[in-house]
């Protein structure tokens, strides 16, 4: 059966680091860092190949720092 | 770009599997917003459905005074900022001056519901053919969290550090119901952005209020009950769970009016 896996990328750099992506994703794939990106916010890092690239967290992100990527698999 | 990612995706990373990306329609700026506020969300959706429908270089946006002033900063296409309040006259103006442009304001508590009453009762009463966003997070956010009209009871700001008081300080403006009662606007639909699923029904609406204007319907109204996490002294987590506690049954998400006829009680 044809299942879809997903990928997201997060601009970590443009993260505030709100954590809002984080209880958004159902599938816990988003946690936060505890080091700091330029602007000096602990940012969000994926972590764990779970994603089905639902698009929660990117709808949620208000700084729209993550893009998210689908495909079929057999 | 610094981009976190993981290695096992690689082969899912490729343009055609690309499904969600910040819209174009949005500038490359980055948001002057505080970590987690709700603007940007609402912007995005905006400027989603301005993409969607293909609307980028018909489009007029009117951006108030409040933390969204900088909004023509971040949207992509033609901007005006207002005087503080007066967002629905000047897009008044606009539409009347160019009937063929899509013209919307985009404006806060404050700027809406205080100091802007009259232009938004009025421009709502004539029946305008414009869309007013209309961020309501309960405060002003800009200026350092002071009482709008729109502040609960109860509710602590710089102004009413003890919490509002109706009968020293007023009770809470529905303003949003109060246009739903007016002729001239004819879908109001009140909203939010802390969850995917509202996010989803948020940029529907603006969608359909846009449709609207195309068939010259008058106004379409769309609140966006909002956290200023600043300003309310939480943590954008925190104030997402406050706001779904303490805004929403003060100020109900859902329809109020549809084509032009009431869907709930006032
Ligand atoms: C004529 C005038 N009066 C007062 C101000 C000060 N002022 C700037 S923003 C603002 C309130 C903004 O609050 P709101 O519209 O709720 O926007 P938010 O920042 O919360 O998004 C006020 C009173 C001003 N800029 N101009
Ligand atoms: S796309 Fe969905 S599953 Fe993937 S990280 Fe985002 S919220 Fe989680
Ligand atoms: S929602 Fe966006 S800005 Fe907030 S922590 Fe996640 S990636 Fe960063
Ligand atoms: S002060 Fe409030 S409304 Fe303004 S950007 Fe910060 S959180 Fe948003
Ligand atoms: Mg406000």
């Amino acid at each position: 059966m044809a299942k879809v896996k997903g990928a997201i990328v997060i601009d970590k750099d443009r993260c505030k680091g709100c954590e809002l992506c984080v209880g958004a994703c159902p599938f816990d794939v988003i946690r936060m860092t505890d080091t700091v990106n330029i602007k000096g916010y602990f940012f969000a890092e994926p972590y764990q190949d779970a994603c089905t690239g639902c698009m929660n967290c990117a709808l949620v992100c208000p700084d729209g720092v993550i893009t998210v990527y689908s495909k079929k698999v057999e | 770009m610094a981009d976190v990612t993981l290695d096992v995706w690689k082969d899912i990373i490729t343009p055609e599997n690309q499904v969600y990306r910040r819209t174009p329609v949005m500038t490359m700026k980055e948001l002057s917003y505080c970590p987690g506020c709700g603007h940007g969300t609402a912007h995005r959706m905006l400027a989603e459905v301005i993409e969607e429908m293909g609307i980028q270089s018909e489009t007029i946006g009117i951006a108030p005074v409040g933390c969204s002033v900088l909004a023509y900063e971040f949207l992509n296409f033609d901007m005006q900022q207002a005087a503080h309040g007066r967002a629905p006259a000047l897009a008044t103006a606009i539409k009347r001056l160019w009937p063929n442009r899509y013209v919307f304001t985009y404006q806060g508590d404050g700027d809406l519901a205080a100091i802007g009453t009259a232009e938004t009762i009025h421009a709502c009463n004539r029946g305008e053919n414009i869309v007013i966003i209309f961020v309501n997070n309960g405060i002003y956010g800009m200026t350092g969290g002071q009482m709008a009209p729109t502040t609960l009871p109860g509710m602590k700001t710089s102004t009413s550090p003890y919490g509002r008081e109706a009968i020293l300080m007023g009770n809470p403006l529905r303003i949003t119901e109060l246009v739903a009662a007016l002729p001239g606007t004819y879908y109001v639909s009140r909203h939010s952005v802390h969850k995917p699923g509202n996010v989803r029904k948020l940029k529907k609406a603006i969608r359909i209020a846009f449709e609207n204007q195309k068939e010259n319907k008058g106004v379409s109204f769309i609140e966006v009950v909002s956290n200023c996490n600043s300003g309310w002294k939480m943590t954008p987590v925190k104030s997402n769970e406050w706001m779904e506690e303490n805004m929403f049954p003060f100020y109900p998400l859902g329809d109020i009016k549809v084509d032009g006829k009431l869907v709930r009680e006032l």
